[in-house]
């Protein structure tokens, strides 16, 4: 560990980024020794949000700790909270009807559009541009008026639970998608005029934050990360769960390793997102929506693991029950963890305005990595 | 070559800039295209799921449903909800348990619906008010059955 203060015994000079500072979303502490504009190492440290949530869910029942899991990663909240389902349902071996599955998966591509949405808009303002962020929270605003109406709340809605979903879609609920893929459809290009195609938004990308993909695979990178540099890892795919084998869409590859490809990565996502909702949401098949399960769920003894692709990438749920009411131990794999890991590697020798470009790739949320 | 590549550059910046430019000038003269909500002078509606606090419903005979099953309170998973019972004696003498007083932590809840959903005889629900603010944080605790209610006949 580095010094926090003052300059390193080479004549660098050490620096604090955050943790209370806009441009490391949320509260990220980043140590940073400088060598003029260079970045020489730079050290996340965490701790600042930390809530113990792995040691917290020990205490709560397997209905109740999912709801928690929503407050991790809160821009992909129905996956974590699908993960957490997904874990369950195979320890008791519950099969969820069709329609819960089609639910789901609906509301967890609402949901990732939403979480790249957010974060295009916060990575123009890290580049320093201002209307992006406007432009995005227009289009994610419907998307939250949307689980505001089926789930009742907007970001933390602890819809998915063990069985399928809490409730049955709101009748509303296929009219506002189809209004809002409409919506969608005619702004999707703005977004490449107002940023894709700004020359000096691709100067700030291109060739920045490179990584390999052999060195993203050794750090645990994961989702858009990993996928930029040219490695096929979506869980949707390679190991597909609540229907996604159904699903007509394509994994998005890129191969520059660098910050712009991992944008380009999530920019194409939206449109394959938007493509699984447009299959699904007029067959959506008639039935139950919760398969029928006993009031209090006893976890078999032993030990469970399931996956998930969240909007960052993969989200793992690892349950280890005594045959209790409660889990002895609950460990989530976060993808934002692995992937914040990286960033050093991506900076080492890039100047300091890159390293706020290059994090924004990452598309962080704290409260994932420091649960 | 290089000023071949210098000039391209040149021009390329300056058309995507002015593609940027056009497109805020669009929104500069499209008013109608400007989303922004007026509140608190105009507030919205909001859905009937939403989820702002937990109530307990009653009835104009100031009756609610709630037998005071103690469900609610055992899947909440942060302690927010107090069951209180007592005992009632029936017409024919018999003891009876049913609910005394229900004490809910607004300061404490997620919202979380895990209540509403336990609940066997529907006798909450949630409601859509969120404006929760109050100079005092005792004044969040909350008692949900009104003085005086009792339990609406035929529920079990
Ligand atoms: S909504 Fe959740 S936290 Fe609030 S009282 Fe009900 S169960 Fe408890
Ligand atoms: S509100 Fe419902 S679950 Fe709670 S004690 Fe009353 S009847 Fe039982």
């Amino acid at each position: 560990m580095i010094e926090e203060v003052g300059t390193s015994p080479e004549g660098d000079l050490i620096i604090n980024v955050g943790p209370q500072h806009p441009s490391t979303h949320g509260v990220l502490h980043l140590v940073i020794t400088l060598n003029g504009e260079t970045v020489k190492n730079c050290e996340p440290h965490l701790g600042y949000i930390h809530r113990s949530i792995e040691k917290m869910c020990e205490s709560l029942s397997y209905r109740q700790f999912i709801y928690v899991t929503s407050r991790m990663d809160y821009l992909s909240s129905h996956i974590n909270n699908q993960g957490c389902s997904l874990t369950v349902e195979k320890a008791l071996q519950i099969e969820v009807p069709e329609r819960g599955k089609v639910i789901r998966v609906l509301m967890a591509e609402l949901t990732r559009m939403a979480s790249h949405l957010l974060w295009w808009g916060a990575l123009g303002m890290d580049v320093g541009a201002f209307t992006p962020f406007f432009h995005a929270f227009r289009e994610r605003e419907v998307i939250n008026d949307i689980m505001e109406e089926t789930c009742g709340a907007r970001l933390t809605m602890n819809y998915i639970v063990p069985g399928g979903v809490m409730y049955d879609i709101h009748p509303n609920f296929q009219q506002k998608v189809k209004d809002f893929i409409t919506l969608f459809k005619s702004k999707i290009d703005e977004y490449d005029t107002l940023v894709t195609g700004n020359i000096i938004f691709q100067q700030r990308m291109k060739g920045v934050g490179y990584i390999s993909g052999e060195d993203a695979l050794s750090y645990g990178c994961t989702g858009p990360v990993l996928r930029a540099s040219g490695v096929k890892c979506d869980i949707r795919k390679i190991a597909p769960y609540d229907g996604y084998e159904k699903v007509q869409f394509e994994e998005i590859i890129e191969t520059g390793c660098d910050s712009y490809a991992r944008y380009l990565v999530r920019m194409k996502e939206l449109k394959q997102s938007l493509s699984i909702i447009e299959q699904l949401l007029d067959n959506i098949p008639e039935g139950e929506f919760q398969a029928k399960t006993k009031a209090v769920l006893k976890l078999p003894k032993g030990e469970f693991y399931s996956r998930v692709e969240t909007a960052r990438g993969e989200f793992g749920v690892y349950i280890i029950s005594e045959g209790g009411l409660t889990p002895y131990r609950i460990k989530f794999r976060s993808p934002g963890f692995s992937n914040l890991s990286a960033l050093h590697h991506m900076t080492k020798g890039s100047k300091l305005g890159d390293l706020v470009a290059t994090m924004g790739t990452l598309d962080l949320v704290i409260p994932d990595i420091d649960r | 070559m290089f000023l071949v590549d210098y000039i391209k550059t040149v021009y390329n910046g300056v058309t995507s800039l002015l593609k940027g430019m056009r497109m805020t000038g669009y929104y500069f003269t499209h008013h109608k295209e400007i989303i922004t909500q007026q509140y608190p002078d105009v507030k919205q509606v909001l859905p009937e799921r939403f989820r702002g606090e937990v109530v307990m419903t009653h009835d104009e005979k100031n009756e609610h449903r709630c037998t005071g099953c103690t469900a609610c309170e055992l899947a909440c998973p942060n302690a927010t909800i107090k069951i209180v019972t007592k005992f009632d004696i029936t017409p024919d003498g018999k003891k009876k348990k049913a609910l005394d007083t229900f004490v809910y932590h607004l300061e404490l809840c997620t919202m979380c619906n895990l209540c509403i959903v336990a609940c066997p005889t529907d006798a909450i629900k949630m409601a859509q008010s969120f404006e929760h603010s109050v100079y005092d944080r005792s004044l969040l605790t909350k008692v949900l059955n009104k003085p005086g209610s009792k339990l609406m006949e035929g529920v079990e």
